[in-house]
């Protein structure tokens, strides 16, 4: 039991360092393609780690919408609009250098806040939730912004396709 | 909590630096639409292992992951429906040659 929990503990931190890279491949990547397919990566990893914190509903809905709905769309876009076969030059603008160090001076700054504050932890961590709680949390409490959310899913339906469409009438 | 809850948060600080730096340095409008995907999610497993750890409400964090996921659904929708149309007038997706409003 006590070398199961140990391969467990560091199977996630490989977890997190293996969707860590796939995040730095996403950014730096020159063909769009590689830098989809590293994101389709990082949002496996990134389900895995919500089935390790004991989340499975989430971890499913982050495969069924991410993995299989936004990122299809992604790569379909992504083919439409590029030549795949020929790599492009010049994928990054100017910004490289500033923006590497200005993100590399927020994650420092970050890091060091997260450890200098004092989280209400509960010891033992709370009870998994089930996709029964939640379900009774959205249809009690958030019932008005889970109705909210579907307003605004339609509202993009509908833009996307007035957006998109060919002809003006 | 099988690790600590601050490996989790920089943990997510990492993705979210990782994305702000591909959202400001990419030239391709689809490599930017995937860098803000990157940030969402960063915020994403934070609000998902505070829901595990902290002693305030615990289906809070998870019911609003849910919200981010629906919200980054439709951003994505509307951003790549802009693309395609974009790119129907002006046959490019590089940023810097997009200067319709310029001027």
């Amino acid at each position: 039991m006590e070398t199961l929990a140990f391969l467990f503990q560091w199977g996630l931190y490989a977890l997190l360092a293996v969707t860590a890279v796939a995040a730095v491949g996403v950014v730096t990547l020159a063909n769009i393609f590689h830098a989809a397919l590293c994101l389709v990566a990082v949002l496996i990893g990134v389900a895995a780690v919500y089935a390790a914190l004991s989340a499975g509903f989430l971890a499913a809905v982050q495969i069924l919408i991410y993995v299989g709905a936004i990122m299809t769309l992604v790569i379909f876009a992504i083919m439409l609009t590029e030549r795949i076969a020929t790599p492009a030059s010049g994928t990054a603008n100017r910004l490289v250098f500033p923006a590497a160090l200005g993100s590399l001076v927020l994650f420092i700054v970050l890091s060091r806040l997260i450890f200098s504050t004092a989280w209400p932890l509960r010891p033992g961590g709370n009870a998994p939730l089930t996709a029964e709680d939640l379900g009774r949390a959205l249809m009690g409490p958030y019932a008005l912004p889970f109705e909210v959310i579907s307003v605004v899913l339609v509202a993009a339906l509908v833009g996307a396709l007035v957006i998109a469409r060919k002809d003006r009438p | 909590m099988i690790i600590p809850l601050e490996h989790l948060l920089v943990f997510g600080a990492f993705l979210f630096a990782a994305g702000i730096y591909g959202a400001l340095t990419r030239r391709n409008i689809l490599g930017i639409l995937l860098s803000i995907e990157l940030i969402l999610n960063a915020v994403n497993v934070n609000l998902v292992a505070f829901s595990r750890s902290t002693s305030l409400s615990p289906e809070t964090g998870q019911i609003f992951a849910l919200f981010v996921m629906a919200l980054a659904a439709a951003a994505a929708v509307v951003g790549l429906a802009i693309v395609l149309a974009l790119f129907r007038i002006r046959k490019t997706v590089w940023t810097d040659e997009i200067n319709l409003l310029k001027w």
